[in-house]
C-alpha cells in the first residue's frame, strides 16, 4: 500500500495536528493529543468524544459547531490513554459536567473510565454513554455489548445539538441514551485496511467473499457471504437492522409511517459512486415498506484506512430527535444547514 | 534470594527488551484474533518504560509503578490499561519493601489480577491475558516460601501453559469475541505477552 506518510509510528500525532490546521484556528490542540473547540460557553454541559485514530474523519473530526466540544485521540486503532482523556476533559469542562460519548470497545471503556475517575478526583462530574449500534456484534438482549460503528455520526450530531440546550448533565445523558437506542447499523467488508505502522492488512478475506458484520477496526465479520451486487446486498443488510428493531423489546419495530435517518457509509476505499448506488436501493426498499426517509447522510465518514466495505445505519426519529436533527452543524466530518438538509 | 532495587530495574529492563524483540510475534498473534496492533502497542509501551526506568528509584515498588505509568500513558488501547495496571499494581503491592523476593512477586501478581478483573471485567477462560496471569498468580501464592529463582521458574511455566491452553478457548472479551469458535486454535496475544514477561524475569533471576 502506497501511503503518503512520514515516520509510520508518528501518524496519529501528525494527523491530529493536521486536523487542527483544517479547523484553521477554530479548534486547538490540547495536551498530548486532544482537539478542543475554542470559546466553549460558560456553564455548558460539555460533550467529549474520542477513540482510536485511523478512522478519519471520525471521531475527532466531529468536534464542531453544535457537535462535540472536544475529542481525546488515541493512536492508530487504539483507545486514548487516561492522561489524554483527562486533559481533554479539563479543557472542555465548563463546570456543568462532561458527557463522554464513544464507541463501545474494551480498550476505550477502560481508558475513559480511568480518565473519568481521575477527572472526578478533580471535582468534574462525568457521565458516560456508550455507542453500541452494530447489530451483528451481539443479540438485542445483550445490546449493551455491541460495538460502536457508523451510527456514531448521527448519534453525535443529535447529542451535540442537545448539548446546546441541556441544562444538566443528566438531561443530556437521557437524550444520548435515546439516540443510541434508536440507532442501529450493519456493515460489510470486501477487503481489509492496513495498519500504517506495519503495512500489514488487518485481516484476510477471499476475493469472492464479503464479510458480513465486519467491525470498523477490521475485526473479522460474523459470517461470510458470496460477493454479490448492490441491489442484492442492500436489502439483505437492511433486513438485519429491521429484524433487530422487531426483536428488541426495548423499542417498537419499524413500521409503515415511521421516519428514519438513513446513513450510507463507506469504510474507506469503497467509492461514493458505490455508496450512491446502494443509497438508491436502500431508499427503494425502505419506501416499499412504508418507512419514510427523514434525511440522508452519505459518504466515507467512518473509515478504516483503505478497507472496502459499506455500512447502513438507521436512526428511528421522533419529535424530539427531529427537532435536534434540524439544527445546523459544522465540522470537518459532517456539516448541514438548518432544516433537513437545508437546501 | 531477593533482588535489590537496582537488580529489579535490570530485570524490568530485560523484560522491556524481550517484549520489544517479540513485536513481530505478538503482532502476528493479534492478527489472528484482533486487529494486529498488540505488538506495536506493547513495543511502544516498553520503549517508554525503558526511559522511565532510567531514573533513580529507592524501592522495587517505585520502579514497577514508574514502568506501569509509562506504559499506561504511552500505549492507550486495552493493552495500555491492562498492562499498565499490571505493573502499577505491582508498585502498590511491593509498598516500601527495599527488596523484591517471592512474597513481593506473589503479592504483585495477585494485586494485578484483582486490578485487571476490576478494570476489564474478564474472568478465567475468557481467552484473555488473565488465562496466563491467573495460573501464574496461583503458583506464585503456593511458592511464596521458595527462593525467587525457583518460584519464578514455576510461575513462568504456569504462564506458558496458561497461554498454550488459551488456544482451545473461545474468545468472549474484546475485539476477538465476534469471532466465536473461529478464535479456537490461536493463543491470546495478551497471554503471549504475559508468558514472555514472566519467562524473561525467570531467565534474569536464574542467570544471577
Amino acid at each position: 500500500m502506497k501511503k503518503l506518510i512520514n515516520d509510520p509510528l508518528n501518524v496519529a500525532d501528525e494527523l491530529v495536528k493536521g486536523l487542527v490546521e483544517a479547523y484553521n484556528g477554530e479548534c486547538e490542540l490540547v495536551g498530548v493529543r486532544s482537539i478542543v473547540k475554542k470559546n466553549i460557553l460558560d456553564n455548558k454541559v460539555a460533550l467529549l468524544v474520542g477513540g482510536g485514530s485511523g478512522h478519519e474523519p471520525i471521531y475527532h473530526g466531529l468536534v464542531g459547531k453544535n457537535l462535540a466540544d472536544g475529542a481525546a485521540c488515541g493512536d492508530i486503532f487504539a483507545a486514548p490513554p487516561p492522561n489524554i482523556v483527562l486533559e481533554a476533559t479539563k479543557a472542555v469542562n465548563k463546570d456543568n459536567g462532561v458527557l463522554y460519548l464513544y464507541g463501545n470497545y474494551a480498550g476505550d471503556v477502560m481508558n475513559f473510565d480511568i480518565g473519568a475517575e481521575d477527572a472526578e478526583d478533580e471535582d468534574i462530574d462525568i457521565k458516560t454513554v456508550l455507542i453500541c449500534d452494530d447489530v451483528c456484534s451481539a443479540p438485542p438482549t445483550e445490546k449493551e455489548k455491541r460495538r460502536g460503528i457508523a451510527g456514531l455520526v448521527p448519534i453525535v450530531k443529535l447529542v451535540g445539538a442537545a448539548s446546546q440546550k441541556a441544562t444538566t448533565l443528566e438531561e443530556l445523558e437521557t437524550t444520548a441514551k435515546k439516540a443510541v437506542l434508536n440507532t442501529r447499523s450493519v456493515g460489510v467488508s470486501m477487503s481489509p485496511g492496513s495498519i500504517p505502522a506495519t503495512g500489514k492488512p488487518t485481516f484476510e478475506i477471499e476475493e469472492n467473499l464479503i464479510g458480513l458484520g465486519m467491525g470498523i477496526h477490521g475485526e473479522p465479520g460474523v459470517g461470510e457471504i458470496p460477493m454479490t451486487s448492490a441491489e442484492e446486498l442492500t436489502p439483505k443488510m437492511l433486513d438485519l437492522i429491521i429484524k433487530d428493531f422487531e426483536d428488541d423489546t426495548d423499542i417498537d419495530a419499524l413500521s409503515s409511517g415511521d421516519e428514519v435517518l438513513l446513513f450510507v457509509n463507506s469504510l474507506g476505499a469503497t467509492t461514493m459512486m458505490e455508496c450512491l448506488i446502494c443509497l438508491n436501493h436502500a431508499k427503494k426498499y425502505l419506501t416499499e415498506k412504508g418507512i419514510k426517509i427523514h434525511d440522508v447522510i452519505v459518504g466515507p465518514l467512518v473509515t478504516c484506512q483503505e478497507m472496502t466495505g459499506i455500512s447502513f445505519s438507521l436512526t428511528k426519529m421522533d419529535s424530539e430527535l427531529s427537532e435536534l436533527w434540524a439544527m445546523e452543524c459544522q465540522s470537518v466530518c459532517y456539516s448541514k444547514l438548518e432544516g433537513k438538509q437545508g437546501l | 534470594m531477593k533482588l535489590t532495587t537496582d537488580q529489579t530495574v535490570s530485570m524490568l529492563n530485560q523484560v522491556c527488551d524481550a517484549i520489544i524483540a517479540a513485536e513481530p510475534l505478538l503482532t502476528d498473534a493479534d492478527r489472528n484474533l484482533g486487529d494486529g496492533d498488540h505488538g506495536i502497542g506493547m513495543a511502544r509501551g516498553m520503549t517508554s518504560a525503558k526511559e522511565a526506568l532510567s531514573n533513580e528509584f529507592n524501592t522495587p515498588g517505585e520502579a514497577l509503578k514508574a514502568m506501569g505509568t509509562a506504559m499506561m500513558t504511552s500505549m492507550g488501547g486495552a493493552s495500555g490499561a491492562i498492562f499498565g495496571t499490571l505493573f502499577r499494581a505491582g508498585g502498590k503491592a511491593c509498598g516500601d519493601a527495599t527488596t523484591f523476593g517471592s512474597p513481593e512477586l506473589s503479592e504483585t501478581l495477585s494485586k494485578a489480577v484483582e486490578g485487571i478483573i476490576k478494570r476489564g471485567g474478564a474472568k478465567i477462560g475468557d481467552k484473555t491475558m488473565l488465562d496466563a496471569l491467573i495460573p501464574a498468580s496461583e503458583v506464585a501464592k503456593e511458592s511464596e516460601t521458595k527462593e525467587l529463582n525457583e518460584s519464578l521458574s514455576l510461575i513462568a511455566t504456569a504462564a506458558e501453559e496458561g497461554k498454550e491452553a488459551s488456544k482451545d478457548l473461545i474468545a468472549t472479551m474484546g475485539r476477538a469475541k465476534t469471532l466465536g469458535e473461529k478464535s479456537i486454535g490461536h493463543p491470546d496475544a495478551g497471554a503471549c505477552s504475559v508468558a514472555i514477561i514472566l519467562q524473561t524475569m525467570s531467565d534474569y533471576v536464574n542467570s544471577l
